[in-house]
C-alpha cells in the first residue's frame, strides 16, 4: 500500500496503513484500547470517549482514538513519526474520569445482570474504575423498551455507545431503533415501540457492551464461567455460520457467533441462534418399531434386528435430510449401495448436476460479494435463506454495488432492480450483450427454487452460460446445510428422488420435508419426532448437530467441522454409529470402528474434504443450457423460522413465526 | 426532560400550499443527497404552523427527506425548539430561568405562570389559550428577567407587568415586545454614559421591537391563524428592495407614532415613498404582495437614517444569497429592467448581480479609472462601453456584482485581486490609489 504512515505507540515504531485510526494502530502495536462504541464493523460514532489517548504535539488534552486516522497525525518538528501514547497519567486520569461519568447511572445490579462476567464495563471497571462514588444525586432510571421475543431490555444499565442503533441500520437495514432526547434524558428507542423486524437482531445482544440487551430466551439461565464451550458450525442455513456452543451439563444453554470473516464476519442468524430450546423438545431419545400400527419404545438390538429383517433381501433406497453430517451419508451410502439401493439426498428435487461440482457450488465465495460490483439474484430470497449472506449484499450495495433480480419481489432490506420473475425474463437477460460488464466484478447468485422442478437443468445452464459471457461469479446458494456434502459424496443418483419410487425400504436418515409415498417400509433415523417419524416403521434415535461431531460443507464449497458439544439424550445415538450397528445385523459390516477411522476412509475416497476450511474451487463445467420451461421463480422457502425438525421444535422459533406472519398479512393490510 | 411523542395525537397533516413550497425550496438548497439536511428547518416551519411537532409531522418531514421516522424523531426530541405537546392556543410562554434571569426575578415570573396557567409546565391552560416552560439561557440577560413569546422578547419584566401582559393576550391584544420598564434597548436604566446618540438621530423604538410590531409577529397564530405567510422569517428586507438602499440612501424615514394596532402602523408605513421611483416596478411587485408581505420587505424604512460604510453591501449580499431563486421567480419582469442613472438590474442568474450602470458619464466627465491599479486604458475603455464611468460605481459593488462584471472582463479575478474596490472606494473619497 502506498499510504503507508510511520507512527510510535508508546516508544514502539510501527508503519502502518494511513486509513487506519489510532485505536487500530495501537492494536497493531500490541497495546489494548478499551472501548465501548468503536466496533471494527459498524460505523464510527466516538461517543463513549474510552478510547483516549494522548497525541504528543496535538492539542493538550486526549484524543479519542476511535475517531482519528493516522494520517491526521502531524509529524514532529524534524519530521519525526508521529507519537501516541496509551499509559500516560494523563491517559489514565482521562480514562478514570470518562468511567466515573458512566458509572454514576449505571446500576450496580452485576449479580442479577445476565451481561455478569462477560460485560465489556465490568472488564473495564477493573482497570479504570473508582471503589466509591462521588456522586450524592438522584440516579437515572430509564423505561425499558419492548423489541420482540429475543431481545429483552434494561435501559437503566445502557451507558448509550448507540452499537445497536449503528447495527440495525448499517447491517439489518432496519430502521426502528434510534436514539431520542439528550443528555441525561437520552435514551435507546425504537420508534413508537415497534419490535424489531430482521433476521438478525440476535446480534445486538453480541453487541451490547453491557446488560442493558440481553437474551431474552436465556435471561437468568446460565453464567458464562459455568458453561463449556465448544466451537462448531450452524446448519439452519447453508452458509455454515460459525458458532460456538455453550453448554451446561448436558444442556445447550446457548450459541453464539465466531469471527470468520471469510463467511459470516461475526454475526449469526436469528435462527441460528435461538434454536436452543428446539434442541430440548420432541426429541427421540428411545428406539421404536411400529406394531399392530402403533410405535411402540424398544431395545437398540430389537429395533436393529427389526430393521435389519425388513431390509434383507428388499430394494432399498435411501434419502438423507438437509442436517445430515458428510459421515452419516457417507456410511449410509456404503451400506445401501452395498445391499443394491439407491441414495438420494436432493428432497427438494434440485437439478444439481451429480459429478460436477461447478454446478453445486458455482465458482463464487462468499467473500467475492464484497468485490462486487453488481449482484444479480436468481429464484432466491437471501434474507430468508441466508441472513447473513443478505447482510453481506447490503454491505456491497451500500458501497455501490447494484443489486437486480429475477425472481419474486421481496423485501431485502436494500435497493433491487426487478428484471422479471420468469424463465422468460431469464433467457431474455441471457439473450443480450453482456460485454460490457467484463472488468467489473459480479455474482450471480441461484437459488434452488429456480433450479428444482422439471427443467431445473436447463435454468442452470443458462446461468452457467450467462456467468460465462458476463464474466461474473456464480454461486449456488443452497438452503440445506447437508446439500453440498452430500452432492461431494456422491449421495444422489441420476433418477433423483424418482428413482427411490420402486424402494420396498426407504431409510429415511433425517429428511422431514419429503413425503414417502404410503407402501414402503420406512426406518427413519433422526433426532426429531417430525414428519418423517410418524411415516416411520423403525425409528432409530439420532444426534442432532450439536451432539456429534460431523463434517458439513457450506454453500461455497467449504468444509467445516462441527464438534461435540454434549451427548444425546436418551438412548439416542450418534448417526455414524447407528449405521456401523445395523450394517453388523445385516452381515455387512463396514470396515472402521469409530469416527476416525470413517473418516479416513471418507477422506481416502474424497481428499479434498479433509482440507477443513478451505475451498476446493471446482472445475468449471457448464451444464447444457436446454430449453427451459415457462415458469417463475420464488423462493425455495415459504417459511423462514420453520425449516427444519429443529426449528419446528423450538418454541421460539414458532413465535418468530408468528410475528413475521403477522408483519406480513399487516403489510398486506396497509397496501 | 423526558421527550417522547404526546399520547394524543392528530390524524394527520400537510403543510399549507405556501408552506409547501417553501418547504420544497429549502430541501432545493442542498446539494444532491444531502437533502436531509433540510430536516430542522422543515420541522421549525411545521411547528409554526401546527404550533408543535406531532407524529404526522414527523412523518410527513421523513417523506419529503426520504428518512426512517425515527431519524427525524431523534431531532425533534434532540432540540427543545421542538415542542413535542400541544401548546396553548393563543401564547407559549418561554421563561428564561438561567442565572442573570434567576437572580432577578424569573421564580417570580414561573410562579405567575403557575398561578395564571397551569402548575406544570407543558400544560395547557383550562381555556386552552396558555402553556408555558422553563428554558436556557435566552441570551438576553442585561434584561433579565425575560420571557420569549412566540419569536419576540419580553423583557425587565415583572410578575406585575408579567401578569398583565398574559392578560392583555388572554384579552386578545398583542402586548408591545422589548423591555417592558422604559428602556430603549440594553442601555443603563439611567440613560447611556458613552456613545451617546444625538437627540435629532434617536429613534423612538429599538429595531427589533418597532419589527416585531410591524411584523406583528409575536405568534404568527395569533395574527394569522394557522397559516404562516411566505416572508414572515425569511431575511427580511432581502432582494430587490435591499437593493434599492444602496443608491437611495433610506429617507429618513418618518416613524409612525405607536399605533394600537399594528396593522395600522403598518399603513402609516412611508414604505413605497421610501423607494426610488425609478425602480417602480420593483414597488409594484412589492405592493402586489399582500401588506404584510410588504412590511416585512419594508425593513429598510426601519433603519436608523444614517447608513454605516458597507452596511448596503452587506444587506445586499445577504439578499442575493438567500433569496435570489424566489427573487427572479417572483419578478421575472423587473429583473430585466433596463438601467438608468439611479436604477439597477437584478440579472441573479449564476450569481450574478448588475451593478448601478449610467448611460453616460455624469456632468463633469468620467473619472479617471486608469487611476485604479490593475485597469489601463483598454480596461477603462470596456468598463465605459459597460456603463460604468466612476469610481464610486465601482466602489458599491457587491459581490454578485463583481461576478457579473468579472464574467464580462477577459481577466477573471482581476477585480478581487486588485482590490479594484477598496481603490475605488479611497479614490472616490478624493485619496490617492494604492
Amino acid at each position: 500500500m502506498s499510504d503507508l504512515k510511520k507512527i510510535k505507540v508508546d516508544g514502539i515504531e510501527i508503519e502502518v496503513d494511513g486509513a487506519m485510526n489510532l485505536l487500530q494502530a495501537c492494536e497493531e502495536a500490541g497495546k489494548e484500547i478499551p472501548r465501548f462504541c468503536y466496533h471494527e464493523r459498524l460505523s464510527i460514532a466516538g461517543n463513549c470517549r474510552m478510547c483516549l489517548v494522548e497525541v504528543k504535539g496535538g492539542p493538550p488534552k486526549p484524543a479519542a482514538s476511535c475517531a482519528m486516522q493516522v494520517r491526521d497525525l502531524r509529524p514532529g518538528p524534524e519530521g519525526q513519526a508521529p507519537e501516541v501514547f496509551t499509559n500516560t497519567p494523563m491517559v489514565k486520569k482521562a480514562r478514570e474520569g470518562v468511567m466515573e461519568f458512566l458509572l454514576i447511572n449505571h446500576p450496580l445490579d452485576c449479580p442479577i445482570c445476565d451481561q455478569g462476567g462477560e460485560c465489556d464495563l465490568q472488564d473495564q471497571a477493573m482497570a479504570y474504575g473508582v471503589d466509591f462514588s462521588r456522586f450524592r444525586e438522584p440516579k437515572r432510571a430509564v423505561d425499558d423498551i419492548e423489541l420482540g421475543p429475543l431481545v429483552g431490555t434494561q435501559m437503566t444499565r445502557c451507558i448509550s455507545c448507540t452499537r445497536c442503533v449503528r447495527f440495525t441500520t448499517e447491517v439489518c437495514g432496519i430502521t426502528q431503533m434510534g436514539q431520542t432526547g439528550r443528555g441525561e434524558d437520552a435514551e435507546i428507542a425504537s420508534y413508537l415501540n415497534a419490535a424489531l423486524d430482521s433476521e438478525l437482531q440476535g446480534n445486538v445482544v453480541d453487541l451490547c457492551p453491557v446488560g442493558a440487551l440481553t437474551n431474552k430466551p436465556y435471561s437468568f439461565n446460565a453464567r458464562p464461567w459455568e458453561m463449556k464451550k465448544t466451537e462448531s458450525i450452524d446448519v439452519m442455513d447453508a452458509l455454515g455460520s460459525n458458532i460456538r456452543v455453550d453448554v451446561r451439563g448436558r444442556e445447550v444453554m446457548r450459541i453464539l457467533p465466531r469471527n470468520h470473516d471469510d463467511v459470516n464476519e461475526e454475526w449469526i442468524s436469528d435462527k441460528a441462534r435461538h434454536i436452543v430450546d428446539g434442541l430440548r423438545r420432541q426429541r427421540l431419545d428411545k428406539p421404536y418399531i411400529r406394531k399392530e400400527g402403533k410405535l411402540t419404545a424398544v431395545s437398540w438390538s430389537e429395533a436393529l434386528s427389526f430393521a435389519a429383517e425388513a431390509m434383507k433381501g428388499k430394494k432399498v433406497g435411501a434419502i438423507a435430510g438437509d442436517l445430515a453430517p458428510v459421515e452419516a451419508m457417507f456410511a449410509l451410502k456404503q451400506l445401501v449401495e452395498g445391499l443394491g439401493g439407491v441414495v438420494e439426498g436432493r428432497t427438494d428435487g434440485a437439478a444439481l448436476p451429480i459429478g460436477n461440482r461447478s454446478g453445486v457450488i458455482g465458482n463464487a465465495t462468499i467473500a467475492d460479494i464484497d468485490g462486487a460490483e453488481r449482484v444479480l439474484l436468481i429464484g432466491t430470497n437471501p434474507r430468508i435463506e441466508a441472513p447473513v449472506l443478505n447482510a453481506r449484499i447490503r454491505k456491497a450495495w451500500l458501497n455501490g454495488a447494484r443489486v437486480a433480480r429475477i425472481g419474486a419481489p421481496a423485501d431485502l432490506t436494500y435497493d433491487v432492480v426487478e428484471i422479471g420473475h420468469s424463465c422468460d425474463a431469464l433467457s431474455q437477460l441471457a439473450a443480450m450483450d453482456h460485454s460490457d460488464k467484463h472488468g467489473h466484478p459480479g455474482v450471480i447468485i441461484l437459488g434452488q427454487d429456480a433450479i428444482s422442478g422439471p427443467d431445473g437443468a436447463a435454468v442452470l445452464g443458462v446461468v452457467m452460460n450467462l456467468a460465462e459471457v458476463s464474466q461474473s461469479k456464480l454461486m449456488i446458494l443452497h438452503t440445506a446445510a447437508s446439500r453440498v456434502g452430500g452432492m461431494d459424496i456422491g449421495f444422489a443418483n441420476d433418477a433423483g428422488m424418482n428413482g427411490l419410487a420402486d424402494a420396498e425400504v426407504v431409510y429415511n436418515l433425517g429428511a422431514d420435508e419429503v413425503d414417502i409415498a404410503p407402501g414402503a417400509f420406512v426406518i427413519y433415523q433422526g433426532s426429531h419426532g417430525d414428519r418423517g417419524a410418524h411415516r416411520a416403521d423403525v425409528i432409530l434415535p439420532g444426534a442432532a448437530y450439536t451432539e456429534q461431531s460431523g463434517l458439513f460443507v457450506n454453500t461455497e464449497g467449504r468444509p467445516q467441522i462441527a464438534s461435540r458439544a454434549g451427548f444425546p439424550p436418551g438412548e439416542a445415538k450418534e448417526d455414524w454409529a447407528i449405521i456401523r450397528a445395523l450394517s453388523a445385523q445385516l452381515d455387512a459390516t463396514q470396515p472402521w470402528n469409530d469416527l476416525a477411522g470413517l473418516r479416513s476412509a471418507l477422506f481416502g475416497e474424497f481428499p479434498h474434504l479433509a482440507r477443513i476450511d478451505q475451498i476446493e474451487s471446482a472445475v468449471w463445467a457448464p451444464v447444457d443450457a436446454d430449453e427451459m420451461a415457462d415458469g417463475s421463480f420464488g423462493s425455495a422457502i415459504d417459511d423462514h423460522y420453520l425449516t427444519n425438525p429443529i426449528a419446528r421444535a423450538s418454541a421460539t422459533m414458532a413465535e418468530l413465526s408468528r410475528l413475521a406472519a403477522e408483519r406480513a398479512s399487516a403489510k398486506m393490510a396497509a397496501e | 426532560m423526558l421527550r417522547r411523542l404526546h399520547t394524543e395525537q392528530p390524524d394527520s397533516f400537510a403543510f399549507t400550499p405556501e408552506n409547501q413550497k417553501w418547504a420544497e425550496a429549502q430541501i432545493g438548497k442542498y446539494p444532491e443527497g444531502r437533502q436531509a439536511s433540510a430536516v430542522i428547518p422543515l420541522l421549525w416551519r411545521a411547528q409554526e404552523q401546527e404550533g408543535w411537532v406531532s407524529k404526522p409531522i414527523i412523518e410527513t418531514v421523513a417523506q419529503m427527506l426520504d428518512l426512517a421516522n425515527i431519524r427525524v424523531f431523534e431531532v425533534a426530541s434532540f432540540y427543545f425548539m421542538f415542542q413535542l405537546k400541544p401548546v396553548g392556543e393563543v401564547a407559549h410562554f418561554q421563561i428564561c430561568g438561567t442565572t442573570s434571569c434567576m437572580i432577578c426575578g424569573a421564580e417570580d415570573l414561573i410562579a405567575v405562570c403557575k398561578d395564571k396557567i397551569a402548575d406544570t409546565p407543558h400544560t395547557i391552560s383550562t381555556d386552552g389559550k396558555f402553556s408555558w416552560e422553563e428554558v436556557e439561557c435566552l441570551g438576553a440577560c442585561s434584561n433579565a428577567p425575560m420571557a420569549q413569546i412566540g419569536k419576540d422578547y419580553y423583557e425587565d419584566l415583572t410578575a406585575e407587568r408579567f401578569a398583565e401582559i398574559i392578560d392583555e393576550f388572554a384579552a386578545g391584544m398583542v402586548p408591545t415586545p422589548g423591555p417592558q420598564n422604559g428602556r430603549y434597548a440594553s442601555e443603563p436604566l439611567s440613560g447611556l454614559t458613552s456613545l451617546t446618540i444625538p437627540e435629532k438621530d434617536m429613534v423612538a423604538e429599538n429595531a427589533s421591537k418597532e419589527l416585531a410590531r410591524v411584523l406583528a409577529d409575536t405568534n404568527s397564530r395569533i395574527t394569522d391563524g394557522r397559516g404562516v405567510s411566505e416572508p414572515k422569517n425569511g431575511p427580511v428586507g432581502s432582494g430587490p428592495v435591499a437593493k434599492a438602499a444602496p443608491v437611495a440612501a433610506p429617507v429618513a424615514a418618518s416613524k409612525p407614532a405607536p399605533a394600537a394596532k399594528p396593522a395600522a402602523a403598518l399603513a402609516s408605513k412611508p414604505a413605497a415613498a421610501a423607494r426610488p421611483a425609478s425602480s417602480g416596478s420593483w414597488t409594484d411587485t412589492v405592493s402586489a404582495d399582500s401588506g404584510k408581505a410588504g412590511a416585512g420587505r419594508g425593513q429598510t424604512d426601519l433603519k436608523p437614517s444614517v447608513s454605516l460604510v458597507d452596511e448596503a453591501t452587506l444587506r445586499d449580499g445577504v439578499g442575493t444569497w438567500k433569496y435570489q431563486g424566489q427573487a427572479s421567480a417572483s419578478s421575472a419582469a423587473p429583473a430585466i429592467t433596463v438601467a438608468t442613472d439611479v436604477g439597477e438590474t437584478a440579472d441573479t442568474a449564476g450569481g450574478e448581480t448588475t451593478p448601478a450602470l449610467l448611460s453616460a458619464a455624469r456632468e463633469g466627465g468620467a473619472d479617471d479609472l486608469k487611476l485604479i491599479k490593475g485597469v489601463g486604458p483598454k480596461l477603462e475603455g470596456v468598463l465605459n462601453d459597460m456603463g460604468i464611468y466612476h469610481f464610486d460605481q465601482i466602489a458599491v459593488w457587491t459581490a454578485s456584482e463583481v461576478a457579473w462584471v468579472d464574467g464580462r472582463l477577459k481577466f477573471k479575478g482581476r477585480i478581487d485581486r486588485d482590490g479594484w474596490i477598496d481603490q475605488a472606494k479611497s479614490l472616490a473619497a478624493g485619496g490617492a490609489a494604492k
